[in-house]
């Protein structure tokens, strides 16, 4: 007899719009206020670099200059770090309340001005206006919040030990979330008393530089906080200088192992917030329509321009065909475009750059046989675009599926069973996030013991909270940011026996 | 008169005795200069040895609960206190007075009972439930690193060693160590203690040999997630240039510096979280 012939899961219908209305153009019009040059903020000052040389900052969206910004050299530098250590004493001593004050002042006047800096920070870093303005500029205050209330509680954050501050603090920032990671990097570093020299990228300074406004606004005192701009040998000064107790850094992995190599016999402190390449898992008995949201998100969330993007999409064998058209059928309906635009979902790569590296890769994956898939969209003629992109029949040796791309770049691969997924997801170098979903409470748990990550995002993605702490295992790096685990970065324990 | 039998020292790895692959020994006398025993010079091969050891008895201790891992801890103390005067006797190789090797032997266990009461509190103190603004269950809970290499000191060749493995091994990681170069015979004797109180093989692997020939692959080997050393600073600076390649956490304590191993403060819960990860969840709350 013959068996009865097994139906097809239902594939994912479709509502068909087809080209029947356009969208408006939907332009934020709130003013950004960039000046048209930048000095360096050195003491509470504005001043000029002593190199006498300055870059230009452009829009990723045009490629239009935004900004002179100055380059800051290896005396510009020195002098950065000489007004941190003479800040230091004071700012150190500062009773905890007090410092808690400064911090809660800087989240007020950051939440006053955010939709003029969100506007800043998508001009000149090219992130769809819809992100910075609901994402990055509440999560920055949220930050300085949230490490105010800390400034006097320290002698809570280890029971059995004193904290105190570590000094002068270097800090390197990267590109992709400009003032959210300026915001992690200064918040825990001032509530726990330290005083700060810090390297914006070079692609994106200009929040950074809006912020030493908000600095003086707030009267922090000179010298406490000092940002420096420039490229890698500017960051390279910022790391090799002598007066830093600690260096945090946040980028990429093989910028990270160099400034490891670098301090090796400095004594100086490190924290390391480097790439990744996370695993998106979906088992078959997963709410399908919220994984689609949340693989979408996971991945074209900020252009994929994100360390813990859910870059690797691992899908139970059961449920690949169905998933897959899902998620086609969703990136079309994503609008890429100017990143102004208020409807725009995708915006512009960071930079010309970034945006060769992810065409580059691309390449590769057609190159090595995997199945490319694009939605038709409309790109503008000027500026740094690349339309969402998937790649199905991928499998673990691609260098698609090993190499971080840091753009929209999905790569699906399949799994039979929660032991594969595992084994997948934890083959690779890096171990900064994972995301799993499922309706099964126990296998959620299981899968977010064995998963060698940091974070693992159950039924979400891209979650992010000052009080929830975020790093990486392996070579995504190490030492935490936010939450109480975070503070003690940057502090060093004092005996109290 | 009955010639006495000596021992063969021998070192600790995956749960039994070796001797060095590499069959090269060097000779150990006692403070007088009198010849006492061989001492196996371990070799980086039985160093990635040892860490493969260590990778295969790693998942099970993480696995097992903080109770079970806690009375097999205290277990290794009663081991150490039943055979504390041949310890003792150990340490006095090296010289030094009876009192001072005795005390050594007796803070050394009471170190290792101090970890065995750790094993299931550390979670609650370094874990925690966070308050985030969005509708999602948010927690944070510590991991093992996984396998750590260890570097003892030369000096307090049982203290300082215990002192270093105890806060790994209570975090649930499993540890490679390299004992003392000037007294390796007190860590041979802790490996035969190791062996019957109830901690599975490969947990802890103790090697001896030269500090200069081994430290390099201590950092560079990848499969090492940490790398926990008391060194000079021409060391301290190899181990951080060699580990950079697979970005090890590395706790470096400087040898020329002052310390005092039998202080409190030489153990606790930060020592233990200097060998862990910390590990968030999110899970969305709603229907």
């Amino acid at each position: 007899m013959p068996s009865p012939k097994r139906t097809a899961r239902p594939v994912a219908r479709e509502l068909l719009f087809g080209n029947l209305w356009e969208y408006d153009a939907a332009p934020e019009s709130s003013p950004a206020f960039i000046d048209a040059s930048y000095g360096l903020f050195i003491g509470g000052k504005w001043v000029a670099p002593k190199t006498r040389k300055t870059f230009n900052s452009i829009s990723p969206r045009n490629e239009e200059k935004l900004s002179e910004i100055a380059l800051a050299g290896a005396a510009d530098v020195d002098a950065a770090y000489q007004a941190a250590a003479k800040a230091f004493p004071a700012w150190s001593k500062l009773p905890g309340s007090e410092r808690a004050k400064y911090l809660f002042r800087i989240a007020r006047l950051l939440q006053d001005r955010a939709r003029e800096f969100a506007v800043a920070e998508t001009l000149d870093g090219g992130k769809p206006i819809k992100e910075s303005r609901d994402f990055d500029l509440p999560m920055a205050a949220a930050h300085f919040f949230y490490h105010a209330g800390w400034a006097d509680k320290l002698n809570y954050v280890t029971p059995g030990r004193a904290l105190e501050p570590l000094g002068v603090v270097g800090q390197v920032i990267p590109w992709n979330f400009p003032l959210l990671m300026l915001a992690w990097k200064l918040a825990p570093a001032l509530a726990t008393g330290n005083t700060v020299v810090i390297k914006p990228a070079e692609t994106t300074s200009i929040t950074a530089l809006k912020f030493a406004s908000i600095l003086q606004d707030a009267g922090l005192p000179p010298g406490v906080i000092n940002i420096v701009t420039g490229a890698g040998d500017t960051g390279a000064a910022v790391v090799n200088h002598p007066l830093a107790a600690k260096i945090a850094f946040t980028g990429s992995t093989a910028v990270g192992k160099s400034i490891q190599r670098a301090l090796a016999g400095t004594g100086k402190r490190l924290t390391l917030e480097l790439g990744g390449k996370a695993a998106n898992i979906v088992f078959e008995d997963a709410p399908i329509d919220q994984a689609v949201e949340g693989i979408i998100n996971g991945i074209f969330f900020n252009q994929g321009h994100v360390c813990c993007a859910g870059s690797r999409l691992l899908v139970q064998e059961s449920i690949a065909n169905q998933v897959l058209s899902k998620l086609k059928i969703r990136m079309k309906s994503l609008r890429t475009g100017d990143p102004l635009d208020k409807n725009t979902d995708v915006g512009a790569i960071n930079s010309r750059a970034q945006l060769d590296r992810i065409h580059e890769l691309v390449a590769s994956g057609v190159a090595e046989g995997a199945e490319l898939y694009q939605p038709v969209c409309d790109l503008p003629q000027k500026g740094f675009y690349f339309p969402p992109t998937l790649f199905s029949k991928v499998s673990q040796s691609h260098r698609i599926a090993r190499d971080e791309i840091f753009g929209p770049v999905l790569s699906i691969l399949t799994f039979r069973t929660p032991e594969e997924a595992i084994e997948k997801a934890n083959n690779t170098h890096y171990g900064l996030s994972a995301g799993v979903w499922t309706d099964k409470g126990s296998l959620i748990l299981k899968m977010s013991n064995e998963l060698k990550a940091g974070v693992v995002w159950a039924n979400s993605y891209n979650k992010f909270d000052p009080s929830s702490p975020f790093g990486g295992y392996k070579e995504s790096g190490f030492g935490r940011e936010g939450g109480k685990q975070g503070l003690l970065d940057y502090a060093t324990l004092k005996a109290t026996f | 008169m009955r010639l006495h039998i000596t021992k063969t020292p021998k070192c600790y790895v995956g749960g039994s005795f070796i001797r060095s692959e590499g069959g090269r020994v060097v000779p150990l006398c006692d403070a007088k200069g009198t010849f006492f025993a061989n001492i196996p010079l371990c070799t980086r091969k039985d160093l990635r040895n040892a860490v493969e050891a260590a990778a295969k008895a790693g998942p099970n201790w993480a696995g097992r609960s903080a109770y079970n891992r806690g009375q097999i801890l205290y277990r290794l103390a009663e081991m150490l206190e039943a055979r504390a005067s041949e310890m003792t006797e150990a340490i006095l190789i090296g010289g030094g007075s009876r009192a001072k090797a005795n005390r050594e032997v007796v803070a050394s266990i009471d170190r290792i009972v101090h970890y065995a009461g750790w094993t299931d509190k550390f979670q609650v103190l370094l874990g925690s439930v966070n308050p985030v603004a969005s509708a999602h269950f948010n927690f944070t809970v510590t991991e093992p690193m996984g396998i750590i290499g260890i570097i003892a000191p030369d000096e307090m060749p049982l203290l300082g060693l215990v002192s270093l493995v105890m806060p790994a091994i209570t975090g649930g990681n499993s540890v490679v160590t390299l004992a003392s170069n000037k007294q390796p015979y007190p860590a041979i004797l802790l490996g035969e203690m190791l062996a019957t109180s109830d901690l599975p093989g490969g947990v802890v692997n103790l090697l001896t040999g030269q500090r200069d020939e081994l430290i390099p692959t201590f950092a560079s080997h990848a499969h090492l997630r940490g790398v926990t050393a008391v060194a000079d600073l021409v060391e301290r600076q190899a181990i951080q240039v060699g580990a950079a390649d697979s970005v090890k956490r590395l706790k470096l304590i400087a040898a020329e510096d002052p310390m005092d191993w039998y202080s409190e403060n030489a153990q606790g819960l930060y020592e233990i979280r200097d060998h862990l990860e910390h590990k968030t969840t999110w899970h969305p709350i709603g229907a």
